[in-house]
């Protein structure tokens, strides 16, 4: 009995993690439909995007998010456009920017929402219609009130 | 609507240099609720370029998922003396403008 008991109380602190990890998850849309949309059917290969977005972040209202890549950045060769979607987010897209050789740098550094912890996806659109990928995991404690259900 | 352009004071030709942009917008993202209960429509800045020497350098297209009063920062290069100007308009169709004065040294 003492047994059953111990188990029982093992299995209950076993699931609780478990629980609130699906919680945390609730919300995720699958986000490749959008990719492909992006990307018109083209696979996109990792590689030459650099992502900075803090591990964790307190409060999802605003996370500071840089993102470099490498690109000789001339009329033959460039990237186009950045495209950074949060899966989590009730409208993923969060926003698309544009570049050309003028802006010298394919580089960008704002401040976005993120409704939680989730997977940030960057897409760079490069001059031969080609696409490069990155992903950022980052933990958001307090997630931005974007939906009412959060 | 207000918004502030920061440029450097003086750059090298061929130099690339980098423009901030903050914009002063509330980025409303149409799930929050006022004081009755009533949905608070969607407005965001959702369209944000910048012209450097009248030619476009960097353009944005702005969602739900940017942080109230957008803040960017990107580059150029720097071609001329000459103005650097940023343009923006949100989802109820109000415009914005600023601009700064960028010194080019020859090399």
């Amino acid at each position: 009995m003492r047994r059953r008991a111990f188990l029982l109380g093992g299995a209950a602190v076993a699931s609780a993690p478990l629980l609130t990890h699906a919680q945390a998850l609730a919300g995720v849309q699958d986000i490749r439909p959008l990719i492909q949309s992006i990307t018109r059917g083209a696979t996109a290969r990792s590689g030459g995007i650099e992502v900075e977005l803090p591990q964790l972040a307190e409060n999802g209202n605003s996370v500071p998010l840089r993102i470099r890549t490498a690109s000789p950045m001339t009329a033959a060769e460039h990237v186009k456009a950045i495209h950074v979607l949060a899966e989590r987010n009730p409208r993923p897209r969060v926003a698309t920017f544009h570049f050309s050789p003028a802006s010298g740098r394919a580089e960008v550094a704002t401040r976005v929402r993120l409704a939680g912890s989730q997977t940030v996806t960057v897409l760079a659109e490069l001059s031969d219609n080609s696409f490069r990928i990155a992903e950022a995991k980052v933990l958001v404690t307090t997630g931005a009130c974007l939906d009412d259900s959060l | 609507m207000l918004g502030r352009l920061q440029v450097p004071p003086s750059v090298r030709k061929g130099e690339v240099f980098e423009i901030r942009v903050l914009v002063q917008h509330p980025m409303e993202t149409g799930f929050r609720r006022d004081m009755n209960g009533a949905a608070i429509p969607v407005n965001v800045v959702d369209r944000l370029a910048c012209r450097v020497g009248g030619r476009e350098v960097f353009r944005a297209e702005l969602g739900t998922g940017i942080a109230a009063n957008p803040y960017l920062v990107f580059t150029a290069v720097a071609e001329a003396s000459g103005a650097v100007e940023i343009e923006w308009s949100d989802d109820r169709g109000e415009r914005g403008q600023a601009s700064a004065m960028l010194e080019v040294i020859p090399t």
